[in-house]
């Protein structure tokens, strides 16, 4: 081939202005094959793809499933007491058994794993995204934005977070589980937030960084589309440990009498009462455990495939 | 006498073979050099050598030192050989070494692991050592610590320590590739030194043909994982056999030919690669064919040589443009010089002399700190948001790392599609910018990572065309890739520039390529420009003597002019590579505490040398007192 033919089709691209058009059209006559996905797209087709984000996906919606329509299928609900049968193995009548006061352990648990799913994946997702936005912007900006943000964030760090739930959270009144899951993220995006600062700091050095400034894109789209995916794997791993932090903290608020207020209950609850009765009664134990784990496992799988199918580098979970 | 040998040495990782066939023998006292692009096994040849692949790598054939088998050696008897029989140099002098310890303790422990001598023996020796391999003061620099030393300097003393026991055979795995070009001839000259002190055998490794030229006395040409010939450096130079080592050698850009006259070709038609050898290639995705084919073909479009329009108007005017950082010294001390539409301005300089500072500042398109910047003939400094944004689509730039500058987590598709998305232009372009630049359309699903560094640095300069800019600012783009690839990417900067009417502003410390791109050449030295001109007159006639040592410290690719010519050697290293910064320029002309001339100057012209600084004529001409050499 010579330079003409090469030059061919679009060879119309003559200087200045007339580029464009000319540019534009051998895309309109491009094969089906040059049809490129969005890069969501492309990650979420790694990540279905992935043995890990499958299974975990399923397991996941399995325990959804389990905890949002389990309910239905037992004539038990969590505020029923079974008088005739105290701390009872598991039966046909209570299939997770009975607790010292006659409550059916299924129907708690599965009420404990509708909370305890809501709390610790939306305070994970919250906490690790105000962590991401917060400390991108802080680092990406520095100056006066870094000073605010940076106070704020040395502020909340300083607050005794435990002690500032425990006084608000009756204030907050029953059901009021979306307030607690605000106040629980709100103390739990600090640390990550210091550690996305000082990699935003590096990764605004980067050239492509730099390229995309000297084309015009504004910076808080920068921030969004460069700094924050390239330290997704870091979210995603602190998203994954928040979620058990989070039901384990809220645990800990519900041992002490605040978090989940009685007569509701939270799968952290249920373990706390479940451990004393553990040794000569498992079943007010292990299910609520067990479930727990899975419920980690499954999150956990989510992170590993996540992370794998949004690093290119990444050679698992690639068809 | 054969001090080293090697025979039919394969190397496989996994299913890849990455070196088969290679074979070859060095005697005391003479240069072998290794020459081949990256991915040719040459790194892998010489660490199977030494025995220090990693243990998946299956190693077979035979490798003599002193006629003694060294593969399948017990690592007891490599370790003993290691450093003591055979001393290697590596790239990175920064890596070799500890950062905390002193540099002088750091030989002396060389010397002691194979030497039974006192601590304050193996001290004194390695005062010696760095004496030798030309460190001023040595008693007092082997108590400093590497980060006090510069590049050039870290390099030296890694050639200190590979040299400390006598080693019969020196290996030295691309020592000056880390260097700039003036650094590099000082390096090259220690080797030279070392070689007569310690009477080694030398291996250079090295992807540039020309330094071989230089010191080698024969060299190995691999490709592929195998050798392509082996042949004394006249031999390899004057009467390649090999085709491959003829494009190599007509790749390489030479700057004292006139580009047009010469017929350097610039584009080398590779035979087909037979397969991927380098261990890091052995990925799931093979690199995408480049659309090279094609792109190859097309015959140089020359521009604008011989007769430069200086008519055209002012894309880019600089003037007295000041930039320092805190209350540090000037970075960029008053630098003016302007490009025209459809025209090239190389900006050459060494590590740290300002350059890339100078291009952030005009593609910052702020209000500078002192001076003014005029891009197409807008002020920056009194634009507003809109305003600049507008601009930014006339001035794009494309960066030296296209590994760096393509964000590794997005598709190419949206790498190129971002600047068009900036602007809200509509993004079906990008099929056709992707041909424009010779990669297929298909390509654009993939990630950067899936293509080879040529091709990557395609994809950044879609990216940069996206606009269609009228001003390309080019830091560096070439001088991340191999010779051939570089060439090719030259190729296609000035075809897009013929076709698309482009003006550059092309940044390099390679002066070959500016010699092959530029209409106009900058020379900046310590924040300032010290010569501008026709790119012709610069490099016929350089009057700088900053300039005329850059020149002589390029490497040719000659071996009889390159060992013939006069070796305007500087001493001493870059103002910026002091990792230690002097408190500021020395007074009067800067380039006086390294300039050649300024020491044999009669004390009355050299005064002035002291005293005044040294201006640039009104247009072009050189920032010198003695431009004509010390005697008028």
């Amino acid at each position: 081939m010579t330079s003409e033919e090469v030059t061919g089709p679009r060879g119309q691209v003559g200087p200045g202005a007339a580029a464009g058009t000319a540019l534009a059209r051998p895309v309109a006559g491009a094969s089906v094959g040059s049809v490129v996905p969005s890069r969501w797209r492309i990650v979420f087709g790694r990540f279905a793809g992935s043995w890990g984000g499958r299974f975990g996906g399923l397991l996941l919606l399995g325990l959804f499933l389990l905890a949002f329509v389990g309910p239905v299928l037992v004539p038990w609900s969590y505020l029923d007491k079974d008088f005739l049968a105290f701390l009872q193995e598991p039966t046909g009548a209570h299939w997770f058994g009975t607790t010292q006061t006659g409550g059916d352990v299924f129907a708690l648990t599965l009420r404990g794993m509708q909370k305890s799913l809501l709390i610790g994946l939306l305070v994970a997702v919250v906490s690790t995204a105000v962590a991401a936005v917060v400390g991108a912007f802080a680092g990406y900006y520095l100056g006066w934005t870094d000073w605010v943000l940076g106070w704020v964030t040395d502020l909340l760090l300083v607050l005794p977070a435990f002690l500032v739930i425990a006084v608000l959270s009756p204030a907050l009144g029953q059901g009021a589980w979306l307030a607690l899951v605000v106040l629980l993220a709100a103390f739990m995006w600090m640390v990550t937030s210091k550690v996305v600062r000082g990699m935003t700091i590096s990764i605004r050095e980067r050239e492509y960084v730099r390229a995309a400034q000297f084309m015009g894109v504004p910076g808080y789209k920068i921030i969004f589309r460069h700094v924050i995916p390239n330290m997704a794997s870091l979210l995603i791993v602190d998203a994954t440990v928040n979620v058990s932090a989070a039901i384990l903290t809220e645990t800990s608020l519900s041992y002490f009498g605040f978090g989940v207020q009685a007569p509701d209950v939270s799968l952290g609850g249920l373990i706390a009462d479940g451990a004393r009765t553990a040794v000569y009664a498992p079943w007010t134990f292990w299910f609520a455990a067990g479930l727990l784990v899975l419920l980690i496992l499954a999150v956990n799988l989510i992170g590993d495939a996540l992370r794998d199918a949004f690093d290119p580098t990444s050679n698992r979970g690639r068809r | 006498m054969t001090v080293l040998e090697v025979r039919d040495l394969a190397v496989r990782f996994g299913e890849t073979q990455a070196v088969q066939g290679v074979g070859f023998e060095v005697a005391r006292g003479e240069v072998l050099g290794i020459v081949g692009e990256s991915g040719s096994g040459k790194s892998v040849s010489v660490l199977a050598v030494l025995g220090l692949l990693p243990p998946r790598a299956v190693v077979s054939g035979s490798v003599r030192l002193h006629g003694r088998e060294l593969l399948g050696a017990q690592e007891k008897e490599l370790t003993a050989l290691r450093g003591k029989s055979m001393a290697m140099v590596f790239q990175d002098p920064l890596a070799g070494l500890t950062p905390v310890h002193r540099v002088g303790d750091q030989v002396a422990e060389a010397v002691r692991v194979h030497q039974r001598v006192s601590s304050k023996a193996a001290r004194l020796r390695a005062v010696e050592l760095l004496d030798l391999v030309g460190i001023p003061d040595p008693a007092r620099r082997a108590r400093a610590f590497p980060h006090e030393f510069s590049g050039g300097m870290r390099q030296r003393v890694m050639i200190a320590m590979a040299i400390a026991n006598d080693p019969d055979v020196l290996i030295c795995d691309e020592p000056t590739t880390a260097l700039d070009v003036t650094v590099q001839a000082q390096i090259l000259d220690v080797l030279r030194t070392a070689r007569r002190e310690t009477g080694a055998a030398v291996v250079l490794v090295t992807h540039d043909i020309g330094v071989v030229a230089g010191i080698a006395d024969r060299v190995l040409v691999m490709r592929s994982g195998q050798v392509v010939e082996t042949a004394t450096v006249d031999d390899l130079f004057y009467r390649p056999r090999s085709p491959f080592t003829r494009t190599l050698l007509d790749a390489v850009p030479r700057i004292h030919d006139h580009p047009a006259r010469s017929g350097y070709s610039g584009r080398p038609v590779l035979p087909p690669q037979p397969a991927p050898a380098h261990p890091g290639d052995a990925r799931s995705t093979p690199p995408v064919p480049a659309h090279s084919g094609e792109a190859r073909s097309a015959p140089p479009v020359q521009v604008g040589w011989g007769a430069v329009r200086r008519g055209g108007r002012a894309v880019l005017e600089v003037e007295g443009l000041v930039k320092r950082y805190g209350r540090g010294g000037w970075v960029v001390d008053r630098v003016s010089f302007d490009v025209r539409a459809g025209e090239t301005l190389g900006l050459v300089g060494e590590s740290g002399c300002g350059k890339t500072t100078l291009l952030m500042e005009i593609l910052a398109l702020g209000a500078p700190q002192g001076g003014r910047v005029v891009v197409f003939g807008r002020d920056t400094a009194g634009l507003s948001g809109r305003e600049r944004l507008g601009l930014r689509r006339d001035l794009q730039v494309v960066f030296q790392d296209p590994m760096a500058s393509l964000d590794p987590r997005m598709t190419v598709h949206d790498i190129v599609a971002e600047p068009l998305r900036a602007h809200g232009l509509p993004i079906d372009r990008v099929g056709g910018l992707l041909r424009l630049v010779g990669l297929e359309a298909e390509h654009a699903a993939r990630y950067p990572q899936d293509f080879s560094g040529g091709q990557r640095q395609r994809i950044a300069i879609a990216r940069a065309l996206a606009l269609e800019p009228r001003l390309l600012v080019l830091d560096e783009p070439v001088s991340a890739l191999d010779v051939s690839i570089r060439a090719e990417v030259v190729e296609l900067l000035l075809e897009l520039k013929a076709r698309l009417g482009l003006s550059y502003l092309f940044v390099a410390h390679d002066l070959a390529v500016v010699r092959r791109i530029a209409d106009r050449v900058a020379v900046m030295y310590s924040g300032r420009i010290v010569e501008i001109g026709p790119v012709e007159d610069v490099f016929a006639e350089p009057r700088h003597p900053y300039t005329r040592a850059l020149l002589a410290a390029v490497p040719v690719p000659d071996p009889v002019r390159e060992r013939a010519r006069s070796r305007l050697l500087l001493s001493g290293d870059p103002p910026g590579d002091h990792l230690l910064r002097p408190a500021g320029p020395p007074s009067g002309c800067r380039f006086r505490t390294r300039c050649p001339l300024y020491p044999g100057l009669p004390s009355v012209l050299g005064s002035r040398c002291v005293s005044e600084e040294p201006e640039l004529g009104a247009a072009d001409g050189a920032a010198c007192h003695h431009s004509s050499g010390g005697i008028g």
